[in-house]
């Protein structure tokens, strides 16, 4: 049993690098269109956004199907999502920002480093859809930081819990940047857009309680355990005994 | 004494069982439909690219070289036939390659229109009968800050309009693309998703028009013109960004108010009327100062009139080029 988890999990880290191995071999062959850096920084962004929709999947597969051994995937498809928004990052930095300078040091100067930095800065502070991107990218990096067994113990679950709906942020931010970034066709990131807001929505639904009857018989007892509720028992107890409003 | 209160809930307003299963149907239909057309998007562009260049087409005969050519490199024909922005045969720069294998180019037709004398419709044989064809090669600027340097095949856009005879009421000259949702599966998208109003339209001031740069193409590398490349009849207008030079012309139309071309239809505040290659002037989302020439790692200045200042900067003298973009 154990081996089988192991070689599944050994199955979808290959899987996950599939994108990424595809696209050095399409661009080291030629099997990419003949502007082969923009078609680098838009697949490794479009990456990013399938494995943050991914990651936001595993909590809704668990609740509906009561599989909850998916978890052990999630940290390593989280880190994904994080290691292709590095790529995107990096692309972006060096197609976009680095090959636009003007090098009048030549290129490897220290006003090389300066100039870069700068075009950078000023590109993320004057274009919003540059912004957003950033945005996104930055609030993966606590989350890709403190994903380790220990950091969870040193903050506690519930505040890494907390901290961790972040990707929250990230995966809605990283919606709008594609979403603004396109000329005319919204068509993708709308389909996005309907994925990353159905996944969302269920957690609000599901807080609320709404499919719980539905879940198999282990998630029901967990649901209905008083020490679970949102507000603990006392908080329940509370409001049971409030007069009823008046109509 | 009446004793019998009414029910708190009048039989009227209960929902009828009937009813309220139907709409539990109707969500649960509603939420898999948005379901399957989200999951249709994200499946189709999963599918590896398979853009393909262009077959080598008739060879034109005659052509005349021209002063106007650039000495620069050229791009491959392979870079200018699968690199194509081309909306009515997909948004991806790969799908006009494939989507418009079929597209039916003979027999063409050309209505001429508007404030002119010789109002017709004409047989694109007929019009290319008495022109001389000259290479023309030319920076393309694309509003996306990418560039090519191509070998069109054409004849000036002027001596087509002196046939025509404008008369003194024609300010403007509009264009405007063929539009044939059965063959062009990019004009099928509603424009609730951003899909452009078709047909697609541009037009020019009579001056633009009639400068000896502004041509009238059908043909690529010395051979006719590649589908994806808006054959049979196209325009090219080298110092204007590329949207401003339309594809597959079937209708040119003499006005006297100036014509709302398609983009500054869709978005005002991103493009204008004039289109002016600007390095001045960014687009609200992205620089103009510097374009990837498409085969090159590092960008390169984009030129004021895309290079072309010499002969059309005078054009617009006295113009406010940041007020009219």
């Amino acid at each position: 049993m154990i081996r089988g988890a192991r070689l599944l999990k050994a199955a979808v880290f290959l899987a996950s690098l599939g994108p990424a191995a595809w696209l050095l071999w399409a661009a080291l062959t030629g099997h990419l269109s003949a502007n082969p850096l923009s078609d680098v920084t838009n697949e490794t962004g479009i990456w990013t956004l399938r494995f943050l929709c991914i990651t936001l999947s595993v909590t809704p597969l668990r609740r509906l199907t009561g599989w909850n051994a998916a978890i052990r995937f999630r940290r390593m498809i989280g880190l994904f999502a994080f290691f292709y928004g590095t790529l995107h990052l990096l692309t972006y930095v060096i197609l976009d920002r680095f090959a636009g300078l003007d090098f009048p040091n030549g290129i490897v100067a220290w006003r090389t480093v300066r100039d870069l930095a700068v075009s950078v800065g000023k590109d993320v502070y004057q274009r919003p859809f540059i912004t957003v991107g950033f945005t996104a990218f930055m609030s993966m990096v606590p989350l890709a930081a403190t994903s380790t067994a220990g950091m969870v113990r040193r903050l506690g679950g519930r505040n890494w819990q907390l901290l961790h709906r972040l990707v929250y942020v990230s995966a809605t931010a990283g919606v709008l940047h594609y979403w603004w970034q396109v000329k005319a066709d919204v068509q993708r990131p709308v389909a996005y857009g309907i994925v990353v807001a159905l996944l969302l929505v269920f957690r609000v639904v599901w807080a609320r309680g709404y499919f719980r009857a539905a879940a198999p018989k282990g998630e029901r007892v967990a649901a209905s355990n008083p020490d679970r509720q949102r507000w603990g028992p006392g908080a329940v107890e509370a409001v049971k005994n409030v007069e009823p409003r008046k109509p | 004494m009446l004793i019998k209160r009414p029910p708190d809930i009048r039989s009227s307003e209960i929902t009828d069982k009937k009813l309220y299963l139907n709409r539990r149907d109707f969500v649960r239909t509603a939420a898999g439909t948005v379901v399957a057309a989200a999951t249709g998007v994200l499946g189709a562009e999963v599918f590896l690219r398979a853009a393909e260049p262009a077959a080598h087409g008739r060879k034109l005969a005659n052509v005349k070289k021209s002063p106007f050519s650039t000495t620069e490199k050229l791009n491959t024909w392979e870079e200018i036939t699968t690199y194509n922005n081309y909306y009515e045969f997909g948004t991806d720069k790969e799908s006009p390659s494939m989507l418009s294998r079929n597209f039916k180019t003979e027999p063409w037709t050309v209505a001429v229109e508007g404030e002119c004398n010789k109002k017709a419709v004409y047989h694109l044989e007929d019009i290319l009968k008495d022109q001389v064809l000259e290479d023309r090669i030319y920076r393309h600027r694309c509003v996306e800050a990418w560039s090519m340097v191509i070998p069109w095949v054409g004849f000036p856009l002027g001596d087509f309009i002196k046939k025509c005879e404008p008369t003194s009421n024609a300010k403007f000259v509009e264009f405007t693309t063929k539009y044939d949702p059965v063959q062009m599966p990019g004009t099928r998208l509603p424009p609730a998703f951003g899909g452009l109003h078709w047909p697609y339209v541009e037009g020019l001031r009579m001056d633009e028009a009639m400068n000896p740069l502004a041509i009238l193409v059908v043909g690529l590398y010395g051979e006719v013109l590649p589908n994806q490349d808006g054959a049979p009849f196209r325009l090219v207008v080298p110092w204007k960004y590329g949207f401003k030079s339309i594809k597959s012309i079937v209708k040119i139309r003499f006005v006297e108010k100036q014509p709302l071309n398609t983009w500054q239809d869709q978005a005002a505040n991103e493009y204008g009327f004039y289109s002016n290659v600007n390095p001045d002037v960014n687009h609200p989302r992205w620089s103009q100062a510097t374009e990837r020439r498409i085969g090159e790692f590092f960008k390169r200045k984009t030129l004021m009139f895309n290079g072309y200042g010499a002969q059309v900067a005078s054009l617009y003298a006295g113009m406010d080029l940041k007020k009219n973009y």
